[in-house]
């Protein structure tokens, strides 16, 4: 068994407004002279440890987590899961 | 009748929910910690305000598994009346009794301030007595209360009488201004499809005496009423 790190990222779905990410764009990005950068939309990054057999399995175990315990909620998030160095 | 208020950790309208039945609605009402499994002593429940664990991960989350909220579920089932108030509403909504979500505010703000409310429908078995368009005065208090639905389940909720609550102006009607937190149509409650369950972010706890409020009102108490006549009845 080795322990892969799993990377579980729970965004806005593009239906529901993101007013962080908008502040951080007009008020802070835009104002500091990068007008370059056309959206930017915030997210929740969990770092998930796990132990399983293979990259495949860890992914899967987070990812029936994920369903189970709505770690986020499907209405308005969605839910992205990549695993480190795989 | 015997109402029970969950008391989850981070809990922090239980004693006013529970003042407000006992003192001013005189109904017999108890705080039930959030580990117990068996509500068989009681008819109705309340979700409390607050911040369960701290609004961890997402607000109502990690309350949404708690011990209780299996018992809350049958209850819910079985046709019981089951209120959540602000941080009990998000509750409602993650555990799946309510569908939904309540987001972070759009202005990114904790918003505190008295609204008005009108009654858009009185499926709810907590605004039975209530005419559609009746105003109310209560106050909120949250950080994530920006009600959110997809288009085509938002038309499904119109279709079944299932938005209770908008937040209006002083006219009664539904403007940006009026919205405190971006909601999608200025939504403040809604109710599942029997109307036995109901979430709001306002606190009628706080609106149910004269005393508390700036406008000498006190519009929290017909939410209150209106399920222990419901109950009466039964």
């Amino acid at each position: 068994m080795k322990t892969y790190l799993v990377k579980v990222t729970i965004e806005n779905k593009p239906s529901a407004r993101d007013p962080e990410g908008e502040t951080i764009l007009k008020d802070l990005l835009i104002k500091g002279g990068y007008k370059q950068v056309k959206a930017v939309r915030t997210a929740k990054l969990l770092k998930m440890w796990v132990e399983a057999g293979n990259g495949k399995d860890a992914k899967e175990i987070v990812s029936k987590l994920c369903d189970e315990l709505r770690i986020y909620n499907p209405v308005a998030h969605t839910c992205s899961i990549n695993i480190e160095g795989e | 009748m015997r109402v029970a208020i969950i008391q989850f950790p981070g809990s922090n309208c239980d004693f006013d929910t529970l003042y407000v039945l006992n003192n001013v609605m005189k109904v017999k009402a108890d705080l039930v910690w959030h580990k117990k499994d068996d509500l068989s002593d009681y008819d109705a429940v309340i979700l409390p305000g607050g911040f369960s664990y701290g609004d961890r991960l997402r607000a109502g989350i990690i309350a949404a598994y708690s011990p209780v909220m299996k018992e809350v579920r049958m209850m819910a089932k079985d046709g019981r009346p089951i209120l959540g108030i602000c941080n009990g509403f998000q509750i409602l909504v993650e555990a799946g009794l309510l569908p939904g979500a309540l987001l972070r505010n759009s202005s990114l703000k904790f918003v505190c301030k008295w609204v008005n409310l009108s009654v858009v429908s009185n499926k709810a078995i907590f605004t039975r007595r209530l005419e559609k368009g009746h105003l109310l005065r209560m106050p909120i208090a949250h950080n994530e209360g920006r009600y959110f639905i997809e288009e085509d389940d938002l038309k499904e909720l119109y279709k079944r009488n299932q938005i209770i609550l908008k937040y209006v102006d002083e006219s009664g009607k539904p403007n940006e201004s009026s919205n405190p937190n971006g909601s999608i149509d200025g939504i403040a409650g809604i109710c599942n499809d029997e109307g036995n369950v109901f979430g709001l972010m306002p606190h009628p706890e706080r609106a149910s005496e004269e005393l508390l409020s700036p406008f000498n009102t006190n519009d929290g108490r017909i939410i209150f009423s209106s399920m222990i006549e419901y109950l009466k009845e039964r």
